[in-house]
């Protein structure tokens, strides 16, 4: 990003700074379990969010904006969600689609499931819905693409510098399981 | 380390009858050092976090770990903690795609165990929504194998299709992918009002369409040269290996639980199989295609057997079952599906014991995938149906 995460820009220049990069959000799907069926649903012609600026076909996490994390997170999952989050580029924006990415859904009592990705990750919008419909997520990407067009790019960087992720701060997040 | 020097053929198997000519032939002097290629658990090409390790010599793979556990959400244990009424709200999400064949599954096994009769009109309609339930997951299968095979097209066939039926289903049971339709004894609600018209005009519809995936994929080149002979399953090993479903029907095993064994009302309806002949990619894919043509075969019967009368029983306060076991298979859209259910007589269960489908289905992989090329082992994996969260529970 250069200097745009540390000067503040002019409001016009902010205002269409803003507008173009709400409407290209590069997305990165992280399909875990069955909201996933739910995002290639509201990929696909019905609902089709390619129309609000969301495109699906980013090749990895490293040309993406926009991390969905859709599906159950589970502890020996948790590490590879993390790398792919810090692998992407700022400013990144994460929605987490479905109860349990929310906060572990309908397996709430359940010993190997994280409860919600914003254990491992910060999260910007969160869909709620055991699956949600692809109707909700094109409501979470229309609140994002709000929050995207009146935010301040110093300020989300300054902020994300001082979020304290909690897992996996002690001890380093392996792939192969902590 | 390898040596090429001797002469191997790139397809192991070919179709019968078909000789593939493509060897390759080394000079003697070209050494290749082995690398280890890990694929997941976030990959396009596994749908969902299904995690393989392949050991490979150049281009071929000398060996295949699946590493299975990404997904592991505990339901056994968890099921143990809910009500009998309660689980089928919990195992209709470990298979995602076939919902409500799950549910069938607990509420069967939860029936045998109270010898509970459950009345006509809910058994037919719970064929029905079955029925509906095994086109959606076929579907979505046929969408996403040819996407893996750089397809997009049929994605969005396929949804065409699914959309519509997903808000057929939605309308008798309100969910979309987890209907929670079933309850012990019967079903939640009758069928809405004018759900058979659409029912009937839908099947008609997609029974119109289905030629299109015939043509559009199975009748393309590319797509043939992507799968015949690819990955062959010879029947003996699939059985070895517990492979059910699609995968072995396509290795010319007729068996259907709906056939072999059948529960609900499969006994007074029509059911055929497609069996395959060599097992490879192609007929595995032709297998679920065909499968969806005689689901909705069975559906047209279902319409016109659907019985008038109650749809569900009246359930005591609390369900208890009593001490003891049961098990109950079902055939559930990508193979076998039994439920081991054990009681000590209190409400909740003592044990819950899954056998999925796609846990078997996978363990095939490594046998498949010895000796093939890396493009060869997406095709593979496509076609080996299975949702990873039926293989981790």
């Amino acid at each position: 990003m250069g200097v745009m995460d540390q000067v503040e820009l002019p409001k016009p220049v902010r205002y269409v700074f803003n507008w173009g990069r709400k409407f290209s959000l590069w997305c990165f799907n992280f399909g875990l379990a069955c909201c996933a069926i739910e995002f290639i649903a509201a990929s696909t012609s019905r609902h089709d969010f390619i129309r609000l600026g969301v495109i699906p076909f980013a090749h990895g996490p490293r040309q993406a904006d926009l991390l969905v994390v859709s599906g159950t997170l589970t502890d020996k999952m948790a590490p590879a969600v993390k790398r792919l989050y810090e692998e992407m580029p700022e400013p990144k924006y994460v929605i987490s689609f479905g109860s349990c990415a929310n906060c572990g859904g309908p397996y709430w009592d359940s010993y190997s499931v994280t409860k919600g990705v914003d254990q491992v990750i910060p999260v910007d919008v969160y869909v709620p819905g055991c699956p949600p419909r692809p109707e909700a997520l094109l409501d979470g990407i229309i609140t994002l693409q709000h929050m995207i067009q009146h935010e301040s790019l110093p300020d989300r960087i300054a902020g994300r510098r001082q979020d304290a992720v909690t897992l996996g701060a002690d001890a380093p997040l392996t792939l192969e399981g902590r | 380390m390898s040596d090429l020097s001797t002469r191997e053929k790139i397809h192991p198997g070919t179709a019968p009858g078909e000789d593939i000519a493509l060897e390759i032939v080394g000079d003697g002097d070209f050494a290749t050092t082995d690398m280890t290629l890990s694929i997941g658990p976030a990959h396009p090409a596994t749908h969902g976090v299904f995690r393989i390790v392949l050991e490979l010599n150049g281009e071929r793979i000398t060996a295949a770990r699946p590493v299975i556990g990404y997904m592991h959400r505990g339901f056994e244990k968890l099921a143990e903690y809910r009500d009998f009424r309660q689980i089928k709200a919990l195992v209709n999400r470990h298979d995602w795609l076939s919902g409500f064949s799950n549910e069938l599954g607990v509420a069967l096994v939860v029936e045998k165990m109270l010898e509970m009769e459950v009345p006509d009109r809910a058994q037919w309609i719970r064929m029905l929504i079955a029925e509906w339930n095994r086109v959606l997951n076929h579907l979505m299968f046929v969408g996403s194998f040819a996407l893996e095979l750089g397809a997009i097209t049929p994605m969005f066939y396929a949804f065409r299709e699914r959309d519509e039926i997903q808000y057929l289903l939605e309308a008798a049971t309100g969910g979309r992918l987890h209907f929670t339709y079933n309850q012990v004894g019967g079903l939640k609600l009758d069928l809405p009002k004018g759900f058979l018209a659409e029912s009937v005009r839908l099947s008609k519809l997609t029974q119109e369409r289905l030629p299109d995936y015939f043509d559009l994929v199975l009748g393309n080149e590319i797509f043939q040269a992507r799968t015949v002979g690819v990955g062959p399953l010879p029947p003996e090993v699939a059985l070895s290996f517990g492979v059910t479903g699609p995968t072995l029907q396509a290795a010319g095993v007729p068996e259907d639980s709906r056939v072999t064994e059948p529960y609900l009302k499969y006994d007074e309806v029509d059911v055929p199989v497609h069996l395959g002949e060599n097992g490879d990619s192609f007929d595995r894919f032709a297998c679920l295609l065909y499968r969806i043509q005689y689901s909705l075969h069975i559906i047209d019967q279902i319409h016109d057997h659907l019985p008038a009368g109650p749809v569900n029983t009246k359930l005591p306060k609390m369900v208890k079952a009593p001490e003891g076991a049961a098990y109950q298979r079902i055939e559930n859209p990508l193979g076998q599906l039994g439920y081991w259910l054990e009681s000590d007589g209190g409400r909740t269960p003592w044990r819950l014991k899954m056998r999925t489908p796609s846990f078997s289905n996978v363990q095939s992989i490594p046998y498949l995938l010895e000796g093939m090329l890396v493009p060869d082992a997406i095709s593979v994996l496509g076609s080996v149906f299975f949702v990873v969260g039926d293989i981790d529970r």
